[in-house]
């Protein structure tokens, strides 16, 4: 029934957290090759929907499919940087840790515009640094879905046209990308509005 | 196994990067043993009685010190929700850091051991026996550290809680610790209810403590 591009499919998604209803019936499709843009206002369940759709929280009703949990990269809030660890050391554990199909460490930095600095510890790096160390993390193991939850936070206009390179070659190569977000990201094929 | 090997390596990395923990760990163990004597009079005899006992309650303090730290970080920079989506299960991954989080707390403590044996007047079979006690005890108590430090994680001021909980479900361990370093008749059976102890908690809890992190993430 799916059609064979498919990456994720939702169903009416209804979550409840904490007593309150965050979202009602929320349905979407996720194919290879698409960016979907989840907008809304503070407050609407971007986040929350992005955490469900990776399986850490469960809807109260709707289904998702596949059903069995899909490799996913999730880029939340936090950026999951040890402070006390080299940039390289962060990448190579998290490769480690995720699987090792795609860039070498080295490489990721370069390709995030942190080449050079792999060997400091990641707690001298500024906040948007920080950020794109987090996105060199999507880039050391190769998963075709991403889960992005405000990519552009704290990132300067380099950084939002890095952000889009990013999404776009990952959607070319056959991935697909939600996410949550104020800002555009050129190249976006669909718009998911929560209110 | 690179997945195992590179979060032990982290979890020690970061150990070492930090310093002061280990260190403070062994200090405060070494400061329950010295501060008893002062407690209970210069008796050497009636300290060298009650030493087991002091010393499994010092050992005990020493490691509840040190649990919170087990998922804290982790959680608060955002690693622990990335865990679930690892290559590997959550439960190789609460395992591995629990067998880090002995050789970083129960280690320590072990090898400062005849330090609060001498401060505590034990005789040279003694102090051996609660070197064999505290090896086979202990990860016992690291298994049940894990499990409160998973249980309590999402509580942004769980560092306190987890120690109240897990308690009462470490008293068995100190039951048979205590045995086996007092009584040289009985020793070797406390020695196997020890080990049955840590064998079983150990092979229980990442999966106990992985479902709570499972539940926590909510």
């Amino acid at each position: 029934m799916n059609p064979p591009n498919a990456l994720l499919a939702a169903q009416n998604l209804t979550l409840v957290r904490g007593g309150r209803q965050v979202f009602e019936d929320v349905s979407l499709d996720l194919a290879a090759g698409e960016v979907l843009l989840v907008r809304g206002p503070n407050g609407a369940g971007k986040s929350s929907l992005l955490l469900t759709l990776a399986g850490l929280l469960h809807a109260a009703g709707g289904t998702i499919a596949p059903d069995e949990p899909q490799p996913m990269h999730l880029l939340a809030h936090s950026s999951a940087v040890k402070t006390r660890l080299t940039l390289a050391e962060n990448l190579r554990f998290w490769r480690d840790i995720n699987g090792a199909n795609g860039l070498e460490p080295g490489a990721a930095l370069e390709r995030v515009g942190l080449s050079g600095l792999g060997s400091i510890e990641a707690g001298h790096l500024s906040a948007g640094q920080t950020r794109r160390l987090a996105l060199a993390r999507l880039l050391v193991t190769d998963r075709r879905i991403w889960l992005l939850d405000e990519p552009l936070a704290a990132l300067d206009d380099a950084g939002a046209g890095l952000v889009a390179a990013l999404v776009a070659e990952r959607a070319a190569s056959g991935g697909g990308v939600i996410a949550a977000t104020h800002d555009d990201i050129p190249g976006a094929t669909g718009t998911l509005v929560l209110s | 196994m690179t997945a195992i090997l590179a979060i032990f390596a982290r979890d020690l990395r970061l150990a070492a990067r930090l310093g002061g923990d280990v260190l403070t760990l062994v200090l405060f163990f070494v400061m329950v043993g010295a501060v008893v004597p002062f407690a209970i009079g210069p008796d050497r005899v009636l300290l060298a009685q009650l030493a087991p006992g002091i010393v499994w309650i010092a050992a005990f303090l020493a490691m509840l010190l040190g649990l919170d730290r087990l998922f804290r970080a982790d959680e608060d920079d955002g690693s622990l929700l990335l865990f679930h989506h690892a290559a590997v299960p959550l439960e190789a991954i609460v395992a591995t850091k629990m067998v880090a989080h002995w050789l970083l707390t129960a280690l320590p403590v072990i090898i400062a051991s005849p330090l609060l044996a001498v401060l505590l007047s034990m005789d040279q079979a003694t102090w051996l026996r609660t070197m064999l006690a505290l090896l086979a005890g202990t990860p016992a108590l690291a298994a049940l550290a894990t499990i409160g430090a998973a249980v309590t994680v999402s509580l942004k001021r769980g560092g306190l809680l987890a120690p109240v909980l897990i308690l009462p479900l470490s008293i068995p361990v100190l039951i048979f610790g205590v045995a086996m370093i007092g009584a040289p008749e009985g020793s070797s059976a406390a020695l196997l209810f020890l080990s049955a102890l840590s064998l079983v908690s150990v092979a229980f809890c990442p999966f106990a403590a992985a479902l709570a992190l499972r539940v926590s993430a909510e």
